[in-house]
């Protein structure tokens, strides 16, 4: 037996992660910034990656224009590209692990479906309601939303097949009502609201960055934190129980956790599906599946996810942009089939 | 065990009327509410007006409203709810899949997305055109969710089949979306189509549709025999010497000629298919060749009356008929879900 933890207590925490996560964190960290880099450098005014390290840096390159499109327009939507990432990567973690469910993502159980409603209900009837209240209103129907599903789903403890239908038939019941708003909204309101439903980084400013920063402050540490419960709960109510784990209570707090992370995500950048499905399923591949060290390597590949798929919107067709939940769909759709039918085969 | 064959609980759940005299009453009930939903509307019709309008005409305001817009809309009402209905029963005959349904299953979205690119690369097409599109998308999309739900465990399961709709229908509608928001144009055009909608539909569209959708009625009615033996399962009915494969063709072209058409000429209008034939086979048992017409009746019935619903709750505005039929249709799905798959 190789020695192949890293332990590290103190009086207060304790931390046993798996000793490839370490690297792989830094590995990761080194392609978020070469990708944000890039992202950041692309587009109709490209700008050279040693030019964009000085402006970000505050170092002067000779061109005014610079400062302006990397501060102004493309920084703040990498950053909240990166950000959502990181926020559903973990929002789908949890659920895979709370739901012993591989196939569990906040976009495919409906949760998104919630938060979206909400927002969009927010955008069309209330259009001068300021920008903090957003992500709130997400949160509230995102809740609203795992709480029926759950409860729907129900059968002798949550049978994990149920909870995808259920997931289904509400989200349809969600977007019906979605449409309800975008038939009778104005134009533009309605314009804006589908961009927004598609997923997209498109125009977000230090403002989003702002409102969504709180967000993931908060419940980032909570997740990692909680990830040892996450680790018991994963073997089961019973086996949980007999580790010490109070199973309701910490479940609930993991739940909350999820849907926080899932409704802010959504309220700042709409619907990017599928990020939550590959992104742990990936990190597994990667660091094995002990939340401890799998919670930050896969928040952090769904920040390469999407600041990636953001990039391939904004080049693959230019001058035309595609939101990038469009890309991380056209991927994580084929994808899901294909875990669907390899885990039909076990 | 032996004795209780001969009172099988279908002897005693028969209704006492003969299935045709029931098919009859359905027709009447029909014909009643399309009488009621021409006379509803932002403005009230008195009932001889409209008797008076087809005796009569005389060009007046009302005679123009009932003969122009009221009439053709419930008649689309019923073209489009009949071919919901019956491709929704030859599915869940089919796949034996409690949940079969067009819109579930992805059918729309695939025909839906058929006709927002077709309108984005040529712009306005006729509606023949875009009927044919439909009918292609809707075609693809069908043996594209039937293949990936068959590579499952336990092939072309309920579950299989409704998950790959599902996951199907995400990337779809992505792809919708993203047309959507690169053309505004095309947004302005479509936008009350894509809810699901009967309103501005003129007597034309409905002759344009009529033919597709008769011949595909008129080739389920034809199948019915043959969709009750395949609803016990492939098996059996290769054991009782069924050509199973070529059943499924002739059920597969029929259920695209309905569901494309109807998508044409209504947009995704859900759940109309998945829940009528479940309130039909409660009357009657697992007989296609009944469980068939009768579902064309009920949904006719069914959305003419969530169309009237959608004209009249929120007068003088008007909800999409299909955001109707998701709030009633959606919380039957959670049920059937939640009752008749095994875990």
């Amino acid at each position: 037996m190789k020695l192949d933890w890293l332990v590290i207590r103190s009086e207060a925490i304790s931390f046993r992660i798996d000793r490839r996560v370490p690297l792989m964190l830094l590995c990761l960290a080194v392609v978020i910034i070469v990708a944000m880099v890039m992202n950041v450098g692309q587009g109709e005014y490209p700008i050279s990656p040693l030019d964009i390290v000085k402006t970000v840096l505050n170092l002067d390159t000779g061109n005014p224009d610079h400062a302006f499109v990397i501060h102004n327009l493309r920084l703040p939507r990498t950053l909240v590209a990166f950000m959502v990432g990181v926020a559903f990567a973990i929002s789908g973690t949890i659920f895979q692990g709370l739901t012993r469910n591989p196939l569990a993502d906040p976009g495919i159980i409906g949760i998104n479906a919630g938060a979206s409603l909400a927002a969009v209900t927010v955008i069309v009837l209330f259009p001068s309601a300021p920008i903090y209240t957003l992500p709130v209103s997400a949160f509230a129907g995102a809740m609203l939303m795992a709480v029926l599903i759950y409860s729907l789903a129900w059968n002798n403890g949550s049978s994990p097949i149920l909870l995808i239908l259920m997931g289904i038939g509400l989200s349809a019941i969600a977007s019906a009502f979605t449409s309800l708003m975008i038939t009778f909204g104005d134009i533009n309101d309605v314009s804006n609201a589908l961009v927004w439903l598609a997923g997209s980084v498109y125009g977000r400013t230090w403002e989003q960055v702002f409102t969504f920063l709180p967000w993931l402050i908060v419940f980032v540490p909570m997740a990692l934190t909680l990830a040892r419960h996450l680790n018991a709960l994963n073997l089961g109510d019973d086996v949980a129980k007999g580790l010490g784990t109070r199973v309701e209570w910490e479940r609930g707090l993991l739940v909350l956790v999820g849907v926080a992370l899932a409704g802010a995500g959504v309220a700042t950048a709409g619907m990017i599906g599928f990020v939550g499905l590959i992104a742990p399923h990936l990190g597994r591949q990667l660091v094995g599946t002990n939340h401890e060290g799998l919670i930050p390597t896969s928040a952090l590949l769904g920040g390469v996810i999407v600041i990636v798929a953001d990039l391939l919107g904004r080049t693959l067709f230019a001058p035309i942009e595609l939101p990038c939940g469009v890309v991380t769909a056209a991927i994580g759709a084929p994808y899901f089939l294909f875990l669907l039918i390899r885990n039909r085969k076990k | 065990m032996i004795k209780a064959s001969t009172t099988s609980p279908r002897e005693w759940k028969k209704p006492q009327i003969s299935p045709f005299a029931g098919l009859v009453l359905g027709l009447v009930i029909l014909l009643i509410c399309l009488v009621y939903s021409v006379t509803l509307g932002a403005a009230e019709i008195p009932l001889e007006e409209i008797l008076a309008s087809f005796v009569t005409f005389d060009g007046s305001y009302q005679h123009l409203v009932i003969q122009t817009v009221r009439l053709p809309r419930s008649l689309i009402a019923i073209l489009v709810g009949s071919a919901l209905a019956v491709s929704g029963a030859l599915m869940q005959g089919l796949t034996r899949n409690p949940l079969a349904e067009p819109g579930i299953l992805g059918i729309q979205s695939g025909a839906a997305l058929a006709v927002v690119a077709t309108i984005f690369i040529f712009g306005s097409s006729s509606l023949s055109i875009l009927t044919i599109v439909a009918f292609l998308g809707a075609g693809a999309t069908a043996m594209l969710v039937y293949f990936l739900g068959s590579l499952g465990k336990g092939g072309p399961t309920p579950l299989n089949l409704t998950v790959a709709g599902a996951a199907l229908t995400a990337l779809i509608s992505s792809l919708t979306t993203a047309i959507l928001i690169v053309s505004q144009r095309t947004l302005e055009e479509i936008r009350f189509w894509l809810a699901g909608s009967l309103a501005g539909r003129d007597i034309n569209m409905f002759l344009q549709a009529l033919p597709f959708v008769a011949l595909g009625l008129v080739v389920a009615f034809a199948l019915g025999r043959q969709i009750t033996t395949m609803s016990l399962g492939e098996d059996i009915a290769k054991g009782l010497g069924q050509q199973t494969a070529w059943v499924k063709i002739i059920a597969a072209i029929s259920v695209v000629l309905l569901a494309g058409s109807s998508v044409s000429i209504a947009g995704p209008i859900g759940f109309i298919g998945l829940v009528v034939p479940h309130i039909v086979r409660f009357f009657i048992f697992a007989d296609y060749r009944w469980i068939l017409p009768y579902s064309a009746v009920v949904g006719a019935i069914l959305l003419l009356v969530a169309d009237v619903a959608a004209r009249i709750l929120l007068k003088p505005q008007e909800l999409p008929v299909g955001v109707m039929t998701a709030l009633v249709g959606a919380p039957f799905f959670v049920y059937l879900a939640k009752s008749k798959v095994k875990k």
